[in-house]
């Protein structure tokens, strides 16, 4: 390609443009007819001019139209009016700019969007328990070794990090508490504190929330990730139903690990403060062990546990609902990510305080 | 004849053990529509790619414009690729913005122009793959055929002197495809671009191809004008001219 430019002049109150208009062309052009601002154009001759590009045309009938209403097009030679006719705007128009609902009318989609909302996770929720009371007793419709894979997924992999924060969860519980109980010659004490609170609050309630950050995404993430590539809609063509191949699979698996989880949460939990009993209260570790053991009930145990299905069905229940309705492509996919992963802390810590009130009562 | 606009000697290209451009030699001359042809998976993408530069070669050289493709200068890079317009096989639209400003994005990447021309030039160009009445949709909301379109309006927004076009009418019903056509013969005559399609539809080629190239597994069967394939002797060829199938 020859280089890129135009020449230009302007003789009475006609502009000559030679060379070529361009993408590249047409700032120079623009800065030019800027500088000679004050001359009023009536004819644009282009006798000399190479080539014009598409962006070209559309420049030349912005100057016609805009910028010297009324100036003629002179001397284009056949393949330059050519052009000009066939990448011309006239006639096309785009489709008028979507109007964006108001403030009322974003409020009340709002609050259908939120009956919605509700109306189908309850589907979606009797569709899964329903598959999966099924599904324990006649695996078709399932891929085979697909929950003990998912136990893997959503177990194995967690137990490390688990059993890490709640060991340090368990050291600084015990620090926090050991300081104001040592004041009174109440050392001991401390043992109850972390048994209770381990095993009736923080253990459940944590495991589920790192369960929601590592699991939940991930589940929203793989089943909004099939229904945009149309996975899901091939699954159903072949008679598969997507809840039961990809959900249930998920919710057997984390219905068996979580407990799992919550128990290794608490043990580590209770260690935790063991550590801090002895080195730093001088507890002996028969008296520790001794008043965890009396001081934890059946009770407790059965709240803990309890709870912390209750929380991992939650988070299946919500990652797949947040999966399905993916709108869009990559960026959905993104997006219902996040808001799975949030709705889910968020579920958890709400029903964590319900769950408390109703035990106080 | 005048020098070839790509030229490739010996590119080879594997995926892991797996050889998919096998030995190619190919010269591309400028201000011809080149159909590359050839049974599904025997390596047309990857050859437009390997051109483009998106897949690294084994070895051999590939010249653009007779350059070497060379990405370490980065503004010499910038400048190739403004030459440059792709229509990828699935579209490659950018999910998350209107079809409007997926066409806009390479006219402002590469060109100083300001908005109201930008989107004059998008109207237009939406307007000539037939989409003016869906340029504020995401491309989510668009049937396949729509994003396809979408997505040559995308690759032809800065009038490229180098196209290329992956399948551009799988997926399309034969008047559009039709149209398609069309609309790449005018901008080969209006903008002496130079055309690559990837096709396998008889009728298109028919209008659209000045020279074939047909390949299989890896390696060039045949490359020379639509007459001379008809009657070249490769059985493979002609039963594909005859029943448009491989
Ligand atoms: N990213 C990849 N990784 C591994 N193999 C690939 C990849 N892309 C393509 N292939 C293989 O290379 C071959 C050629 O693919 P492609 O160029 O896409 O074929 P087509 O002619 O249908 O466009 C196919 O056999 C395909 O399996
Ligand atoms: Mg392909």
């Amino acid at each position: 390609m020859p280089v890129n430019q135009a020449q230009l002049n302007i003789k009475d109150q006609q502009l000559s443009i030679s060379g070529k208009i361009t993408h590249d062309t047409i700032p120079e052009i623009q800065k030019f007819l800027r500088k000679n601002k004050s001359i009023s154009i009536t004819a644009i001759d282009l006798p000399e001019l190479e080539f014009i590009d598409s962006a070209g045309v559309a420049f030349l009938e912005e100057l016609t139209q805009a910028t010297f209403p009324g100036a003629a097009i002179n001397n284009a030679s056949e393949k330059i009016g050519q052009a000009i006719k066939t990448f011309s705007s006239k006639g096309s128009q785009l489709s008028p700019i979507p109007r964006e609902p108001n403030f009322f009318e974003s409020l009340g989609n709002a609050i259908f969007k939120a009956r919605d909302a509700l109306v189908e996770s309850i589907y979606l929720t009797s569709e899964i328990v329903l598959w999966s009371f099924v599904g324990v007793f006649n695996s078709r419709g399932r891929r085979k070794g697909s929950v003990i894979q998912q136990c893997y997924l959503i177990g194995s992999n967690a137990v490390g990090i688990i059993a890490l924060l709640s060991f340090v969860l368990g050291l600084i519980l015990a620090l926090q508490s050991a300081a104001q109980l040592r004041q009174f010659g109440a050392s001991i004490y401390v043992a109850d504190l972390i048994a209770i609170s381990m095993v009736r609050e923080m253990a459940p309630m944590m495991t589920a929330i790192i369960i929601a950050g590592r699991s939940g995404s991930a589940f929203a993430a793989e089943i909004s990730t099939m229904k945009v590539t149309e996975e899901l809609d091939a699954l159903r063509m072949m008679a598969i139903d997507p809840i039961r191949y990809v959900i249930v699979p998920k919710f057997l698996a984390i219905s068996i690990c979580m407990p799992l989880l919550v128990t290794l949460s608490m043990i580590l939990g209770i260690f935790g403060g063991l550590v801090i009993g002895l080195t730093y209260l001088d507890l002996t570790l028969v008296s520790y062990l001794n008043e965890t053991i009396n001081i934890l009930t059946a009770e407790d145990l059965l709240v803990g546990l309890s709870k912390s299905i209750i929380f991992a069905w939650v988070i299946v229940i919500i990652g797949s609902y947040f999966g399905f309705k993916v709108k869009g492509g990559a960026e959905g996919v993104g997006r219902v990510t996040t808001s799975a992963v949030v709705a889910s802390i968020f579920a958890v810590i709400f029903l964590d305080a319900l769950f408390s009130l109703i035990y106080m009562i | 004849m005048q020098t070839p606009i790509i030229q490739i000697e010996n590119l080879t290209t594997r995926y892991g053990e797996k050889i998919v451009l096998d030995q190619i030699n190919l010269d591309i001359y400028p201000h011809e529509v080149s159909v590359i042809l050839g049974g599904s998976g025997c390596g047309k993408t990857t050859l437009l790619k390997s051109i483009i530069g998106l897949v690294e070669p084994d070895s051999g050289t590939i010249k653009l414009f007779g350059e070497l493709f060379n990405k370490a200068d980065e503004q010499r890079y910038t400048h190739t690729l403004r030459r440059i317009g792709v229509l990828f096989q699935n579209g490659a639209l950018l999910n998350s913005i209107s079809i409007l400003e997926n066409v806009s994005i390479p006219i402002e990447q590469h060109s100083r122009l300001d908005k109201t021309l930008i989107e004059k030039i998008v109207t237009v160009k939406l307007q000539q793959v037939n989409l003016a009445d869906s340029a504020y949709l995401l491309p989510s909301e668009l049937s396949g055929g729509m994003r396809k379109r979408a997505a040559l309006a995308r690759a032809i927004a800065l009038d490229p002197e180098l196209l290329f076009c992956d399948e551009p009418s799988a997926g399309l019903d034969p008047l559009t495809s039709e149209n398609l056509d069309k609309l790449i013969l005018t901008l080969k005559e209006q903008f002496n671009m130079t055309i690559i399609v990837v096709t396998h539809e008889l009728a298109s080629i028919h209008r659209i191809a000045d020279r074939i190239i047909f390949l299989d597994q890896g390696k060039i069967l045949f490359m020379g004008t639509l007459k001379d394939a008809k009657s070249c002797g490769i059985s493979e060829i002609e039963t594909f001219f005859t029943t448009g199938s491989f």
